[in-house]
């Protein structure tokens, strides 16, 4: 199995924009799947709506809503990304919480996933080290476990992540959820450091990175950077203009891209 | 019970954001220290008494044993400080964040009846307090948002989901995870992840183990049947858990059945459910086919969460404890009875483990020794029954 995820890092800064599932339509989550890799993205994160989404601010969670309300369900948005997978050139990271997986069952969910060209998973109430089994199911199928971890994990945590760690480790850039506009914390040179002492696969930077200015900052100390709830929220204001929102959400992808590519590269 | 750290059998675990896993580890190594600390037992054994009224009696039913036919004895957790047996989770809890140097409690309500508790303690202890509170739960109970902030804490109004007691918790994680260096989460039932439901289980047995001696001195021998409510599950597990070992008594948890298992307007989640993950443990849960979580509902706003702790889980599936339910109008019908025959006004949660005990005791032996939980006081929900007592009430 090749490693789609570790060689989107190779040639430059990681860009992992972040979209909900299902938010205008599945439809439209193709398009703009689409719309991401022709403005930039190396990785595109699509979440799974849930009712429950504990690590979501706001914006995601409003997504998520609208989602649901629309009738998405895990089973749709498998389905839609095997349909169109011809259509998707970027690796997919798959965000979604662990009650819908565990319903859909691991085994089922992780073949399924293999088979919608879905290159990783990402779990945020999974602590990697709580149910190994569904780490494997993944293993299993060569699709790679994200696993995350925030400022205040321990050394000797991370060191036991290092050996379950695939793909890329999602470094949570402060202590809140996602779409925080106080940005990422201070001190994240030592944070990012002690998390490489002991993982050798690339580190991305999520939560709070909304802007230019903060892209590059992040882009300077991690080798990928993850940009969701601004994104979202461009996707919010314009749900009846699916041409505008194209629009938008290509000028702030493509803005994130040079905030990135100005970065020094390491 | 499972060797996994933090589970009972299949169930509980800590299914949460990393960022919460260094604030558990630290939560559980505090707990067992406090734990074994002779000075911290003494201070929560001496406010438990002088504060809250502890012991709470064992009270001898002596006209809804001669209705029933059957000795029937409540325990009387709704003559605590503030009105329910809510009060020795959060004292012990908030005592805890002290001790771990904590300056900022946290905690969800639903119904408001932990947050009020909550708020006393942190009142109390000089502590900072914030609740979080569904927004449409906030309206249905605005007098005990009252109380909150007249005892000094801020009520956050949460706008998000449903706006009940499952969107509150999931509120007050948010906050945990945001100000997890100085702040304590205090949560008010035996739910969430490891090591709550063990910590507000410790808490919560002083109900059973005050039970246990009681009936020891009243009939000289342990009771047939312990009947008590389940919502999250806090009462039951404090009352049961004492007698686990104790083969021979029978223990019967009652869950709201709304207004019917048929409807799906009711909040069975041990009945009903199935096994799922929310707010950090595995355990059953009211859901639908695709793993979103359902709003559950009952006449009582202290029953109406969709999860249970999963040390019921496990209690279920292994046989230990009967689980059963009772509908908004039979526990209306043991509100009402409970209120004319022995002049106690209980709490409508309570009223469901009230009417359990009707609709068993003709099936129990003629010399059959039961308790009731009662876990709270009733004034709460005078505006919840008052159209009901309008159209005449129930027959007794």
């Amino acid at each position: 199995m090749m490693k789609r995820l570790q060689e989107a890092f190779a040639k430059r800064k990681a860009l992992i924009p972040y979209i909900t599932a299902g938010d205008p339509s599945l439809e439209e989550t193709v398009r703009l799947i689409e719309v991401l890799q022709e403005s930039g993205a190396d990785i595109v994160e699509v979440g799974v709506p849930f009712s429950d989404p504990q690590a979501d601010g706001p914006i995601i969670q409003m997504a998520s809503k609208r989602a649901l309300e629309r009738g998405v369900t895990l089973e749709g948005v498998l389905k839609t990304l095997r349909e169109n997978a011809s259509r998707v050139k970027v690796p997919l990271v798959l965000m979604g919480y662990y009650n819908p997986i565990l319903q859909y069952g691991l085994q089922r969910f992780a073949s399924e996933a293999k088979d919608a060209g879905v290159a990783g998973v990402i779990v945020p109430d999974l602590p990697f080290d709580e149910d190994p089994s569904f780490y494997r199911a993944l293993e299993d199928e060569g699709v790679d476990g994200i696993l995350m971890v925030a400022p205040n994990t321990q050394e000797e945590r991370i060191s036991r992540m290092a050996t379950f760690a695939r793909g890329f480790v999602y470094c949570v850039s402060l202590f809140g959820i996602t779409g925080d506009k106080r940005g990422p914390a201070k001190n994240l040179d030592e944070y990012i450091g002690r998390v490489r002492r002991h993982i050798n696969i690339p580190l991305a930077l999520g939560f709070g990175i909304d802007d230019q200015k903060k892209a590059k900052d992040a882009a300077a100390l991690a080798d990928g950077v993850v940009v969701g709830s601004a994104l979202v929220r461009l996707i919010e204001e314009s749900q009846k203009d699916v041409h505008a929102l194209e629009e938008k959400v290509r000028a702030f992808t493509s803005s994130l891209r040079k905030a990135l590519d100005s970065a020094a590269f390491e | 019970m499972s060797d996994r750290r933090g589970y009972f059998g299949d169930f509980g675990g800590r299914y949460v954001p990393e960022t919460l896993i260094p604030a558990l580890d630290e939560l559980e190594k505090m707990y067992q220290e406090v734990r074994r600390d002779s000075s911290f037992n003494e201070e929560l054994k001496r406010l438990l008494k002088t504060y809250c009224g502890r012991p709470t009696p064992l009270y001898f039913a002596e006209r809804l044993s001669e209705r029933l036919d059957r000795r029937v004895y409540l325990k009387r957790e709704d003559l605590n400080h503030t009105g329910a047996h809510k009060i020795n989770n959060a004292l012990g809890q908030v005592l805890l964040a002290k001790r771990m140097g904590k300056k900022r409690i946290i905690a969800e309500t639903g119904a408001g009846q932990h947050g009020v508790a909550v708020a006393t303690a942190s009142a109390r202890e000089g502590l900072e307090c914030h609740v979080y509170m569904g927004a449409e739960d906030m309206e249905r109970q605005a007098l005990n948002v009252e109380k909150m902030r007249l005892l000094g804490a801020e009520v956050v109004p949460v706008t998000s989901g449903s706006q009940t007691l499952k969107d509150a918790t999931n509120e007050a994680i948010r906050d945990w995870v945001t100000n997890v260096k100085d702040t304590y989460y205090v949560i008010g039932s035996v739910v969430g992840p490891h090591p709550y439901p063990t910590i507000v289980r410790d808490f919560q047995r002083v109900i059973g183990e005050e039970t246990k001696s009681q009936i020891l001195e009243a009939e000289g021998r342990l009771p047939d049947v312990l009947i008590a409510c389940v919502g999250g599950g806090s009462n039951s597990i404090g009352f049961f858990h004492p007698f686990l070992e104790d083969e021979h008594v029978g223990m019967v948890g009652v869950e709201a059945a709304g207004q019917g298992l048929s409807t799906g307007r009711h909040a069975c989640t041990l009945t009903a459910g199935k096994v799922g993950v929310l707010h950090g443990s595995r355990s059953y849960l009211l859901q639908d086919p695709y793993g979103q979580v359902q709003v559950a509902y009952s006449i009582s706003a202290g029953l109406d969460y969709p999860g249970v702790g999963p040390e019921h889980s496990y209690l279920k599936d292994s046989g230990r404890v009967e689980y059963t339910s009772v509908t908004d109008h039979e526990a209306l019908e043991a509100f009402e009875l409970l209120s004319k025959l022995e002049g106690i006004i209980p709490a409508l949660e309570s009223s469901h483990a009230l009417a359990e005990a009707i609709k068993r005791a003709p099936l129990l032996g003629e010399d059959a020794l039961v308790v009731v939980c009662l876990s709270g006081r009733g004034d709460k929900d005078m505006s919840s029954v008052r159209p009901y007592l309008l159209k005449g009430g129930v027959s007794i």
